[in-house]
């Protein structure tokens, strides 16, 4: 092997020296390791970043690359702040992110609980489960449309087939009706991403030592007690996580929901993100667009800074 | 464990617990099974009204996939010498005639080429950065690693058209570099948070053990701390790869002729007049082949390795 | 010309343009940038006697519908060179020749003797002038395309249905010619059952995500007396757009969704019209007429089961069709113009046009459509002339893109999510529109 010379080197290195050239390596080291990350965040992430900044106060617009481009101060962020159809896509977005989590959450925990009592093939089916959110997005919003067709698709005849036939399959429509649109695209994601949270629980129940349960039937403390008292604030900081990577992803959702309603019916189920693109990419008005991203970004930020302290106290206890 | 043990759970209780996780298993896999069914359908039976949970399988689906076709009339195909193989009967039995051979080749390539490059330069420049955060002072490291994460909070559309530019100038537009670069700025954050937290569980004693024994840091970190978070590695992996996979908007808006990947691609096949939904199908279950072999081949490190020690002190 | 003898004039003419090119023609490549949709792959087929005659290869960049104009417009925007020739939308060319995308054709056409006087006006107006109604021209007519409906002739014909028509209605029950008769109809099929199956009225746009809903409510807003502006007064929209008329056929439009749509056409537009028409579902389809080839060959609804009929007429008489389809231009910023220009000097050809319409592509010159066996070529064959002559075409400002995401905006959530009325949805698209002009310093 090519390392066998440094090995040997390093063998021979007299303590003092080598230890002087390790202490010396190891910032050389940490820099090296973290700074290409560093780098790459700057020109994928922050460069981008800075550069929608600095185009939301104009009025630029990418499709009139010949107009000049005028800087308008605070304009766009007062537009879009006192625009109520952009409070509208804003509560549309809560609805999704609070339902889609609240959902995975509790059905994610439920069964990495069920899965935990390690019955036959549990892995086999863990492995089963977890192929929905393999799939791509984009595919499977538009699959969806498919499934939802009253007439052609699998799901409103499987709800006929539920209630024994009291609910005909033409007589509601998912993706059309004002009052079930915004559940059909939470029942596709849930559907999707149930699995990672329940594979992240799963992780967070594993973790946790046996003689804990041990010493507690020893106290005959009940399993009612032993649960709450014991499994959920110890996976809570799992399910925590959890949580913050899905809502992260779902305060962004796109692709999903543009193939499933595409923003409809109405604006039903406008998502920021869609809305965001229809700006952005339809009207083309680059400098609203790049404003109303900030806004989202700096919302998102917020949360999550909370978040994350919130976390890290959780982790601490 | 022995039978006897206090924690482990009953028989009776395992029994129910096996049967729900069953049957949630059942209905979460019929919208898939529907998929993959749907490409073995024939045109007409795939929209048919009502859906048709029995059908007379075809190949239909995976011909129209890997080929592209052109309408001929009776007279014409009266004409043409007898179809040479199976794949030209089922095309000819439909009025139409291979022209070549489809993209659908070469997107799944170039989704395999992006994919798995962005997965492994992710997980390449992650564990290095993970690595450093976990062991070394480095200055402002909470925020710096607050930082990270917040990179993947904003929505790819805002940056689209920046990126867009900055791509063009570069030369990267819609080039499988520039593609794998993308998605692995984009992954990074999730890989250095996940393996940060891997990193963080393997004791520092077996390092400086490694060290005492005349290994440099480098070498103490190559022998050492990369075997024991082989399995961090792993699962990391998987979600890297499922996202670099999958994703679409970024692709829809970067890439088109060399660069495009599967997913903008699939949804759009097209048939005689409207979408060939069996065609579809079997493109997204093609499409799904290589992840979910992936994960089965990481299974073990999937369910056993991912402990997101993010979460542990 | 049969098969055989097509194959040996397409080789011979490939050897002949063989021995001619073979020497310049070294890595010559021309990209055409289009939608992928049938059209497309026809015209792939058709261009290698291009290949053949030229000795420059063609590549080809087809986006989905959904993305088309955002990639395309993205692409163009930013001076990019990816597409030397570009059938875009017929909507772009207000864009395309304001802000220098398109190169202007009138010398190019002087110099080849390519007169728009041979291709059929509306799709002159429709796809190559800017501004309109002056001679300055931007690209060639090459796909012509307009919203027309189809209906089952097989469903129509049969003796029971034709008396339970006559008993409700106390007419015949022949293709409608109005707008009121239309809706009689499928009023009529809505929830009928045929061969065992519940079916529907008709199939008509509603999809939200693009442009959908907007084109299927201007096909039908145009015969009620819509009027995008004051013939007098350019971007004077009050009174127009929100006519009494126009009023009255948005009304239509949703008690049209309302009464006689299958449960869940809530998103519909091209494919699912397509999906929803072939798997006899609905007696009446509203689509453009770029899917008409592909109903005659499908196994369900051709072979003489489909009737093909012309929009109908608003309650005044008055007949109007939506235009669909696209022109042909030459990129501003491909190094290649004189090889894109060639192509567009073969693709104007009377043959090459003659093969297009053979193919499934909806020629738009004259002595094609003219010729006095055309409107026998094809089912639809005279259906398309008819239609083609009483378009209208949206707006296509450079502005348009946002002129109609206020329209989608607005005719969905009146139309689908049923809120507000149609007075209201219209006052307010003369709102959103005055201001889009107003920022564009247009009012």
């Amino acid at each position: 092997m090519a390392e066998t010379p440094i090995d040997r080197l390093a063998r021979n290195t007299p303590a003092s020296v080598a230890h002087r050239v390790r202490g010396l390596s190891d910032r050389a080291i940490a820099w090296a390791f973290v700074t290409p990350t560093i780098l790459l965040l700057l020109a994928i992430n922050i460069f981008p970043l800075i550069w929608t900044i600095r185009l939301s106060f104009t009025n630029f617009r990418a499709n009139r690359p010949n107009e000049p481009v005028e800087f308008v101060g605070l304009r766009n962020y007062q537009r879009i702040l006192t625009d109520p159809d952009i409070w509208h896509t804003m509560q549309a977005t809560a609805h999704f992110l609070f339902w889609t989590l609240f959902f995975q959450v509790v059905i994610g925990f439920g069964l990495a609980w069920l899965i935990n009592r390690k019955f036959k093939g549990n892995d086999l089916l863990t492995t089963l489960i977890v192929l929905p959110m393999m799939l791509s997005p984009a595919v499977v919003g538009n699959f969806w449309t498919f499934l939802y067709q009253p007439q052609i698709g699998l799901f409103n005849y499987a709800v006929e087939f539920l209630t024994g036939g009291s609910v005909a399959a033409s007589s509601f429509t998912m993706l059309g009706s004002v009052e079930l649109a915004p559940w059909a695209i939470v029942i596709v994601d849930t559907w999707m991403w149930t699995p990672f949270v329940m594979l992240i629980c799963l992780a967070g129940l594993r973790s946790i030592p046996d003689y804990i349960y041990e010493a507690a039937e020893v106290d005959r403390a009940s399993k009612w007690r032993q649960f709450w008292t014991m499994t959920v604030p110890l996976v809570l900081p799992f399910l925590m996580l959890a949580v913050l990577f899905r809502g992260i992803e779902n305060f962004k959702m796109f692709d999903l929901v543009v193939q499933l309603t595409g923003g409809g019916p109405g604006d039903t189920t406008l998502l920021t993100s869609i809305e965001l693109k229809r700006e952005a990419f339809e009207k083309w008005r680059t400098g609203f667009s790049s404003a109303y991203a900030i806004i989202l970004f700096v919302t998102v930020f917020g949360l999550a800074s909370i978040y994350v302290k919130a976390l890290n106290k959780v982790k601490e206890r | 464990m022995s039978a006897y043990s206090v924690t482990a759970p009953s028989r009776r209780s395992k029994f129910f617990a096996g049967a729900l996780v069953l049957l949630y298993t059942v209905i979460t896999l019929l919208p898939l099974l529907w998929i993959i069914s749907t490409g073995f359908k024939t045109g007409p039976d795939s929209i048919a009204y009502p859906p048709k949970v029995v059908f007379s399988p075809s190949l239909e689906g995976y011909v129209n996939l890997f080929t592209s076709r052109t309408r001929a009339t009776n007279e014409q195909l009266a004409e043409m010498p007898p179809p040479a193989n199976w794949v030209e009967e089922i095309v000819r039995r439909r009025n139409e005639v291979i022209t070549g051979p489809s993209r659908f080749g070469e997107r799944f390539m170039n989704s395999v080429i992006i994919g798995f490059g962005s997965t492994f330069l992710s997980i390449f420049l992650g564990t290095l950065a993970a690595y450093a955060f976990s062991r070394f002072r480095v200055p402002l490291k909470d925020d710096l690693m607050f930082f990270i994460l917040s990179t993947r909070m904003m929505p790819p559309i805002a940056v689209a058209i920046p990126i867009f530019l900055m791509f063009r100038g570069l030369g990267l537009s819609d080039t499988h570099l520039g593609m794998i670069l993308l998605y692995t700025g984009v992954n990074i954050s999730l890989a250095v948070w996940l393996l940060k937290g891997f990193i963080d569980e393997i004791p520092r004693e077996y390092e400086e053990a490694a060290l005492i024994d005349g290994y440099t840091r480098f070498q103490a970190f190559r022998k050492v701390v990369l075997p024991q978070a082989a399995t961090g590695i792993a699962s990391t992996a998987i979600f890297c790869l499922i996202f670099a996979w999958n994703e679409y908007a970024f692709a829809v808006l970067l890439t088109s002729g060399n660069a495009q990947t599967a997913p903008p691609f699939i949804p759009t096949i097209i048939g005689v007049g409207g979408q060939d939904w069996p065609a579809v199908a079997a493109g997204a279950t093609l499409f799904l082949l290589p992840v979910m072999v992936f994960t089965i081949l990481l299974r073990k490190h999937l369910l056993r390795g991912i402990t997101f020690g993010a979460v542990r002190k | 010309m049969n098969v055989g003898t097509r194959a040996i004039a397409a080789a011979a003419v490939a050897v002949a343009g063989m021995a001619g090119t073979a020497a310049q023609a070294q890595d010559k490549t021309l990209t055409l940038c289009w939608a992928a949709w049938d059209p497309a792959n026809a015209l792939v087929e058709l261009s290698k006697d291009f290949e053949a005659k030229s000795g420059i290869k063609m590549k080809f960049e087809f986006v989905p519908w959904p993305n088309f104009a955002d990639r395309m417009l993205n692409e163009l925007n930013s001076g990019g060179k990816l597409c030397d020739l570009m059938i875009g939308d017929s909507q772009w060319i207000g864009a395309g020749a304001e802000s220098g995308h398109y190169i202007k054709l009138n010398d190019f056409f002087a110099a080849n003797g390519i007169d728009m006087a041979n291709f059929v006006p509306a799709t002159v107006t429709g796809y190559a002038e800017w501004p309109k109604g002056t001679p300055n021209y931007w690209a060639l007519p090459a796909f012509g395309d307009v919203v027309g409906w189809t209906y089952r002739k097989d469903w129509f014909e049969r003796p029971e249905i034709q008396a339970a028509f006559k008993e409700q209605y106390g007419r015949d029950l022949t293709p409608p010619q109005t707008f009121a008769e239309l809706m009689d109809i499928a009023k009529f099929f809505q929830g009928r059952e045929i061969d065992g199956k519940k079916v529907y009225g008709a199939s008509i746009y509603t999809e939200r995500g693009s442009e959908g809903i907007t084109m299927g409510v201007m096909d039908v807003l145009y015969s009620f007396g819509f009027e995008y502006q004051n013939p007098e007064k350019p971007y004077d929209m009050q009174g127009f757009v929100n006519s009494p008329g126009a009023v009255a056929g948005l009304e239509y439009y949703k008690a049209l969704y309302d009464c006689c749509t299958a449960p869940g056409a809530s998103n519909t537009y091209m494919g699912e019209g397509i999906d929803a028409y072939k798997s006899g579902q609905v007696a009446l389809q509203m689509n453009f007429a770029f899917t008409w080839p592909g109903f005659e060959v499908d196994p369900n609804v051709g072979g003489g089961k489909t009737g093909y009929l012309v929009n109908p007429a608003g309650p005044d008489g008055k007949r109007f069709a939506q235009l669909g389809g696209q022109g042909i231009s030459v990129v501003s910023y491909s190094e290649k113009q004189a090889d894109a220009l060639e192509y567009i000097k073969w693709f104007a050809q009377p043959d090459v046009q003659e093969k297009w319409w053979s193919m499934g592509g909806f020629s738009t010159l004259r002595s094609v459509v003219e010729n006095p066996s055309f409107a026998k070529s094809q089912p639809y064959a005279q259906t398309y002339l008819d239609s083609m002559a009483i378009v209208k075409d949206f707006w296509a400002d450079p502005s348009y893109a946002t002129l109609l995401q206020d329209a989608q905006k607005r005719f969905h959530d009146y139309v689908v999510a049923g809120n507000g009325t149609a007075q209201e949805a219209l006052d307010g698209l003369v709102q959103d529109w005055t201001t889009v002009f107003e920022d564009d310093g247009k009012l």
